[in-house]
């Protein structure tokens, strides 16, 4: 019983925490997305439009992140050590820079009519942060060294070409994420520029997927092994296939006007096939090709004490999430300004 | 002292929760503050409460923005710094942690949402709910992250296996011994910080002759709650101290600067401690009342710091004269408190300039109690992260120096300008006042038009003055 409480919890919870991860990359991913965003449309009613349609939320979706912390360091404590030392440097400027893309949301209204500073914090806070957490992930993809139960390899040992496009790849899915949104939240000119800064975006999405989906497996053996040796090439086949019926679908839902939801469910829909993706490639690591997940694993005791909770009440926060979204549904407008 | 990537790290961390705690501290009792405006909005209809509720919901975003952003390096800065810590004490500070975030931050992160932006939105019912349930939220967060702070503390209901502590008992694990004098302590400062900020407020507009009704409320809410919760935190605070004493007897005798177990204990007013020659200088002090007040006896023992080998003694300096601070204010607020109270007994509290104006500059009070609090209860700690269990040198990641010390010059450079921005948001928006922060301004300016014709004539000047700026 111990033995196979041992065995399915940190199994359990690695499947918790991806789902959390998952949650705040595309909840926070979009929130993001309209920061980057910013840097392409410098007309103020738009960008107030673009904050308000937002405003809302942006503080539960950025709660996802705490939740993926926290629930690393209760359910994996020493992986939670190790990721944190390895790419200390990464995390912290990707912490800086939600501080400032944090704080803008409410400075910016108070300061204004001189908001200038808030909007540059806004839109590099939230270039930055996309940028260094695809950072993090490529260098988390590289693997760390550990020794032990600790970090053992150098400062700057994540900084790589690979962790460098992977912080630009996901500069472009962030925007994407965002400028679907904003085809769904808004409409009129609004919705007329995010349609086209979309399939901008849609495109350098695609092609730093098919970069990233063949870099790793060709400087990973490992990752190649289980991608393509049989009868794994044909069981693993639907989601490359299905991505790009998603990024087909995405481009369709940009183009089709009437149906505004289309192209944001599609562009979430690629977000979820490639993390699908990653945890083939990387299942049962936490830490790639140095800790698995049961190396990492907390005492059961603990693992259990905090998922009970979790079960019960991740339905009720999922529900009043919803509920929230649900609220302030609809088109925001120039002229309804939340504040 | 060798400057080396441990104390950089104690420096970085102590640097960032010190400017964390100020926001959250402001948010509990703001939280209920409005809570409370709004449901007694939604029972008596009386206007201008709904007014105040919409004016310091500005402020609590721009404060809770602050708390959250902190707060979130805080969570990682465990790992990135502590990097041992979370591998020695995870296992029950992680599960604590967890559920604040389920319990706590989701909640008051999600309806944050409708609190800010459903004025006009949902129905006063949802609106108001959603407000009470960000207050609850806001209160289960700080019981967590108190529970944790208390185990890491006095640790309780665990064994340590291979160097690792592993709970046993989760019951013994969140009330360990310390916790609810903890909690309690944290929780009146809390509220008593947010109270005396909203009375400061009350007073500046009662003497600058503004928003007076609104004012007033203030001044009543802000005043009563100081008269209660200031003398009860006294009461708090003593009962903490004996706790302290029993769980954590060195923490009290540097808090004392009491080096000698074997003598009845002097109220040290003030002196200069010395800890490499283990005494004194410059003490001016009252005798036997220490004793009085640690053990409730004039002859009473307690241990010293001589009964402690130096390594296991904390820094001296901060926690002696941090403890001071923070009583010292404590003090003061009861003063605050009883004048405040004689004065609208004998109906004179309006008037008294004399008083409100002192008291409006009186609103960072709580803030400095609270950090100075926090540094003796954190500081007074060492050498050890987790009591007895885990020496602060032993929990740091494997970090380099020069990571550390670039990384702490940012956040020394990055929090500095932003939260002092952001403290002048505040400022910026108490100038401007709960009148513009109503619904439909033309209607309240009427309103008060009928009521108060004098204040309206002071206020039209003042708001032409301002408009030139």
């Amino acid at each position: 019983m111990d033995d196979s409480l041992a065995y399915a919890l940190p199994l359990i919870w690695a499947a918790v925490l991806a789902t959390a991860v998952t949650l705040y990359v595309v909840l926070d991913g979009f929130g993001l997305g309209l920061g980057i965003l910013f840097h392409a449309e410098p007309r103020e009613d738009r960008r107030d439009v673009m904050m308000n349609t937002i405003a809302p939320f942006w503080d539960g979706n950025q709660t996802w992140l705490v939740m993926g912390g926290g629930g690393l360091m209760a359910a994996f404590p020493k992986a939670y050590g190790v990721i944190m030392s390895g790419l200390y440097i990464p995390i912290i400027i990707m912490l800086l820079a939600l501080v400032f893309r944090g704080v803008a949301f409410e400075f910016r209204w108070v300061s204004k009519p001189k908001h200038q500073f808030w909007d540059l914090a806004f839109s590099w806070g939230a270039l930055v942060a996309t940028f260094t957490q695809g950072v993090v992930l490529g260098g988390l993809l590289q693997g760390l060294a550990v020794e032990g139960n600790h970090y053992a390899g150098g400062t700057f040992d994540w900084l790589t070409p690979f962790s460098l496009f992977c912080g630009a790849a996901l500069v472009a899915g962030y925007g994407l994420l965002g400028t679907t949104w904003l085809i769904y939240k808004t409409d009129g000119d609004l919705q007329d520029w995010a349609r086209n800064t979309a399939k901008v975006a849609l495109l350098l999405l695609v092609a730093a997927t098919v970069v990233v989906s063949l870099w790793t497996p060709f400087s990973v053996p490992r990752i190649a092994e289980r991608w393509f040796e049989w009868p794994n090439i044909l069981l693993f086949a639907p989601v490359p296939l299905l991505t790009a019926y998603a990024a087909w679908r995405c481009w369709n839902g940009i183009e089709n006007i009437g149906n505004d939801g289309e192209a944001f469910v599609s562009a979430v829909g690629i977000f979820l096939l490639g993390f699908v993706g990653l945890l083939i490639s990387n299942v049962p690591y936490l830490v790639p090709n140095s800790m698995t997940v049961w190396e990492a694993a907390a005492a059961p005791s603990s693992q259990l004490f905090l998922l009970v909770g979790t079960l019960v009440l991740l339905p009720i926060i999922l529900g009043y999430t919803v509920f929230v979204y649900w609220t302030f549904r609809g088109k925001v407008r120039e002229s309804e300004g939340y504040h | 002292m060798d400057v080396d990537a441990v104390l950089l790290a104690r420096i970085q961390f102590a640097f960032t929760i010190t400017f964390h705690i100020i926001f959250p501290s402001l948010s509990i009792g703001l939280a209920a503050f409005i809570a409370t405006l709004l449901v007694r909005w939604r029972m008596n209809g009386q206007e201008h409460l709904r007014r105040l509720a919409r004016f310091w919901t500005k402020i609590f975003a721009v404060s809770f923005a602050m708390g959250v952003v902190s707060g979130i390096v805080l969570s990682y800065q465990i790992g990135t710094n502590w990097a041992n810590f979370s591998v020695v004490a995870g296992n029950i500070v992680g599960p604590l942690m967890g559920y604040e975030v389920l319990t706590a931050f989701f909640l008051e992160a999600t309806f944050l949402g409708i609190m800010l932006f459903g004025w006009d939105r949902v129905s006063p019912n949802l609106h108001v709910a959603s407000a009470v349930l960000v207050a609850v939220g806001t209160s289960m967060s700080a019981f967590w992250i108190l529970s944790a702070n208390s185990w890491m503390q006095t640790p309780a209901g665990f064994e340590m296996r291979d160097g690792i502590a592993v709970p046993i008992d989760w019951f013994k694990v969140i009330f360990n011994p310390s916790f609810p004098y903890r909690f309690a302590h944290m929780f009146t400062a809390a509220y008593l910080t947010t109270s005396l900020v909203v009375l400061a407020v009350g007073a500046r507009y009662i003497v600058a002759g503004r928003f007076l009704e609104e004012a007033k409320t203030m001044i009543r809410m802000g005043l009563g709650m100081v008269a209660i919760l200031a003398p009860l935190q006294l009461v708090i605070g003593d009962a903490h101290g004996l706790n302290t004493a029993e769980h954590q007897p060195v923490k009290v005798a540097a808090m004392e600067a009491h080096w000698d177990g074997s003598k009845p204990a002097d109220l040290i007013l003030f002196a200069w401690p010395d800890a490499k020659a283990e005494k004194n200088h410059f003490e001016i002090s009252i005798p036997r009342l220490a004793s009085v007040i640690i053990k409730h006896d004039p002859d009473g023992l307690f241990k010293g710091l001589k009964d402690f080998p130096a390594d296991e003694r904390p820094p001296l300096l901060p926690v002696f004269f941090a403890f001071r601070v923070m009583v010292g204010i404590g003090l003061l607020m009861i003063g605050i408190g009883v004048v405040g109270a004689f004065l609208w007994w004998r109906k004179r509290l309006f008037e008294s300039t004399w008083f409100l104006k002192p008291v409006a500059y009186a609103w960072p009070l709580g803030f400095i109690a609270i950090v100075a609090g926090w540094w003796v209860t954190e500081t007074g700690r060492q050498p050890y992260l987790v009591y007895g269990i885990l020496r602060t040198a032993d929990a740091v990641s494997p970090v380099a120096f020069g990571a550390v010390l670039t990384t702490l010059i940012l956040f020394v450079l990055i929090y500095t300008s932003v939260f002092s921005m952001g403290i002048l948001y505040i400022n910026k928006l108490i100038a401007k006042g709960p009148q513009g922060a109503a619904v439909s301004p033309h209607a309240d300016g009427n309103e008060s038009a009928g009521a108060r014709p004098l204040s309206v004539a002071r206020e039209a000047t003042r708001s032409a003055l301002e408009s030139k700026e």
